[in-house]
């Protein structure tokens, strides 16, 4: 019995000495809440945004604006039902300052609203949904990486400078698709094209045959696809099959070919897609943190991992101009708003809506990258209609 | 549209369905003849993929390669797996309720999809074709098509006729067309019923495994492939009626055809088209359109 009570009165005594532990660390560190997929398809976005997040903060000696960190974690599991109970946890459990997250734009959409509800500052390090930045925006919630949007219009613009005056577009009925297709309309209008066929098919079929067939009919000049992961590699196969990427060119935002080459192998060769970041891009702070990231988590940065580390950025802008005192949420917003943030794809600043304004790259797939061809759109903002703040 | 386009946009729909119906086979004989609610069928599609994709650079190494070397030994693997989950799983739930059967069979979906993230990763993969069927024949001056895609249907064909021929002429046939419909009275007259149901278990599942390795140079390999199947192979069985191989191989033709035409000519609506089939065939016919049993 005294044996057990002797236990149990050390496990107690541990017990206090850790609150008494954290409680002294909190008052000093900022409280860094991540909200990204651990499990699921897209774990391993989830794992590079995180990475990415930390190789900077690591850069400044554990602090960003002279204040060490806790971080504190949830898997969301690109579950969008789950969205508000995952982000109520790090907000009113772990009393976060700052909420990074996530990659799927449905999830991304519920934690945009209890974000704004609750004044919470948000960094979105992937999810491109339109609507974020647009009729939801606030000057809590910024966005480190892309607005669907933005590829799809640079895509349009280098369409209709090569000559494609009636295109196809084919997606999944979903939207990030529309999205992506809707930017990629307004680019070709403005170099002179125009989209005489929208196909669609509901989200996740991969039964394209059909609709393949009917490009082959049409016979339009180009056609531009939004897919990606599975959908993406058997899309860009089964056009190459069809044999129509002999005679009609196939264009698409990066996600088509991002991740995906291994398994796309030939029929992948040669395709030209847009994105904020490529293979290849001579650029010193590319260099540098490519020779860093591998160094530290021993594989391959992709445009995952630069824009968790530019989220780390971006955050780290504010809090020096605050000095670490996030309660002065004003002057660490506007801080953030003006920043020149130097982004391993390049420098980038951010619109008023708070979406980086960023030059969108053209690239050519060639073995297994995708190699920068040069700037497709320079410094693109995306006009986020329905913004007021 | 015109007649040319027409053809092709038939053979696309024929191409599918035949693809459906390989699938949907195993899951028809699954259900129709042991009873059970398999959703873990899906998954025995996705497995098939990925040992199309895994075995392929092992059998390339060990035996000198080979698409057919390879499925071989799938084929082989999915019996003898098949087998030990009908011994190890699947024979507890014949007496039990849908409910039980739901619920250990989804149970198997989430080991199934844990094991493949743990053992092969979450990227996408891709499959190669064996090489002399990699190239593709040209469909009039519209377009081309890809050989593997023709070969593929002309193996789903011969399946049909075979699963036909083994049911409808042979005494193993028989006795599972015995079990199906009464159980005691088949064993009464010296049918072994356990061992009948292993073997149509293990059946079914190397369908599936077969299905999925037959796919997988067409459909890639990336995880969640096998929910999506598992959904559209459902409504083939509901439609064509439970336990029916002549109704699968009709409904999947349906399914076929409602998915591809649907998608060209009313896209707003091609989500929900098969979805909407099923149900006025199920008014006409509540008991879908062969009921074998």
């Amino acid at each position: 019995m005294t044996v057990r009570r002797n236990a149990l009165a050390r496990v107690t005594l541990a017990a206090a000495l850790c609150v008494v532990a954290v409680g002294a660390g909190a008052q000093s560190r900022i409280r860094i809440g991540f909200m990204l997929p651990y499990t699921g398809t897209y774990a391993a976005l989830g794992t590079a945004i995180e990475n990415g997040f930390r190789l900077y903060v690591q850069e400044k000696g554990g602090k960003l604006g002279g204040r060490e960190l806790e971080y504190f974690k949830v898997d969301d599991e690109s579950e969008p039902s789950k969205a508000v109970d995952n982000i109520n946890k790090l907000i009113k459990r772990d009393n976060v300052d700052v909420v990074v997250g996530t990659v799927h734009s449905g999830v991304v959409m519920a934690m945009a609203k209890v974000a704004k509800d609750t004044n919470t500052l948000l960094v979105i390090p992937n999810a491109g949904a339109r609507a974020v930045t647009g009729p939801m925006c606030a000057p809590n919630i910024f966005r480190s990486s892309f607005s669907n949007w933005q590829p799809g219009y640079a895509m349009g613009k280098v369409a209709g400078e090569r000559g494609a005056k009636k295109v196809a577009t084919i997606t999944w009925k979903y939207a990030a698709g529309n999205e992506s297709v809707e930017g990629f309309k307004d680019g070709l209008k403005a170099s002179g094209g125009e989209v005489v066929k929208e196909l669609t098919l509901p989200f996740p079929n991969v039964e394209f045959q059909a609709l393949l067939t009917e490009i082959a009919a049409t016979k339009p000049d180009a056609v531009y696809a939004f897919f990606a992961g599975g959908g993406a590699v058997k899309f860009v196969k089964d056009y190459a099959a069809a044999g129509l990427n002999k005679t009609i060119p196939l264009y698409g935002p990066g996600f088509l070919t991002d991740g995906t080459l291994e398994a796309q192998g030939a029929a992948a060769q040669g395709m030209l897609t847009t994105l904020h970041y490529a293979d290849g891009l001579d650029l010193p702070k590319d260099k540098a943190f490519r020779a860093d990231y591998s160094k530290t988590y021993k594989t391959n940065p992709d445009v995952y991992a630069v824009q968790g580390y530019d989220a780390a950025q971006m955050l780290d802008a504010g809090f020096t101009a605050v000095k670490g005192d996030v309660a002065r949420r004003k002057e660490l917003v506007a801080a953030i708003e003006s920043a020149h943030i130097d982004s391993p794809r390049g420098t980038f600043t951010l619109s008023k809506s708070h979406d980086p304004v960023q030059d969108i790259y053209l690239r050519k797939v060639i073995g297994n990258e995708n190699r920068v061809e040069g700037v497709a759109v320079k410094a693109l903002a995306d006009p986020s209609p329905g913004c007021r703040m | 549209m015109d007649f040319a386009i027409f053809l092709v946009q038939c053979l696309n729909a024929v191409q599918y369905g035949l693809l459906l119906f390989l699938v949907a086979s195993g899951l028809t004989l699954i259900f129709g003849i042991l009873g059970v609610i398999n959703l873990a069928h899906g998954s025995f599609y996705m497995i098939g993929a990925y040992l199309a994709y895994a075995l392929a650079p092992w059998v390339g190494a060990h035996l000198g390669g080979g698409f057919f070397t390879a499925l071989a030994i799938g084929l082989m693997l999915s019996v003898a797996f098949g087998y030990l989950l009908e011994w190890g799983f699947v024979s507890y739930l014949y007496e039990r309720d849908h409910l039980q059967q739901v619920l250990m069979t989804y149970g198997l979906i989430l080991v199934f999809e844990e094991l493949r993230s743990i053992l092969v990763g979450d990227d996408v993969h891709g499959v190669a074709p064996p090489a002399w069927l990699a190239g593709s024949v040209p469909l009039g001056h519209v377009m081309t098509y890809p050989v593997y895609r023709l070969f593929m249907s002309g193996v789903c064909v011969a399946v049909a006729l075979g699963l036909y021929a083994i049911i409808a002429r042979t005494r193993l046939g028989m006795a599972i067309r015995a079990g199906a419909t009464n159980r005691e009275m088949a064993q009464s007259l010296g049918v072994d019923i356990r061992l009948l149901y292993r073997i149509v278990f293990a059946a079914g599942v190397t369908l599936a495994v077969f299905a999925g390795m037959i796919a997988a140079p067409v459909s890639s390999v990336y995880p969640g492939m096998g929910n999506q199947v598992l959904i559209i192979s459902f409504v083939v069985v509901v439609i064509g009626g439970i336990g029916s191989i002549r109704g699968a191989l009709l409904a999947s033709l349906l399914v076929g055809f409602a998915d591809t035409f649907g998608k060209v000519f009313i896209p707003q609506t091609a989500g929900i088209l098969v979805y909407v089939l099923m149900a006025a065939i199920l008014l006409w016919r509540p008991e879908g359109l062969f009921r074998t049993g």
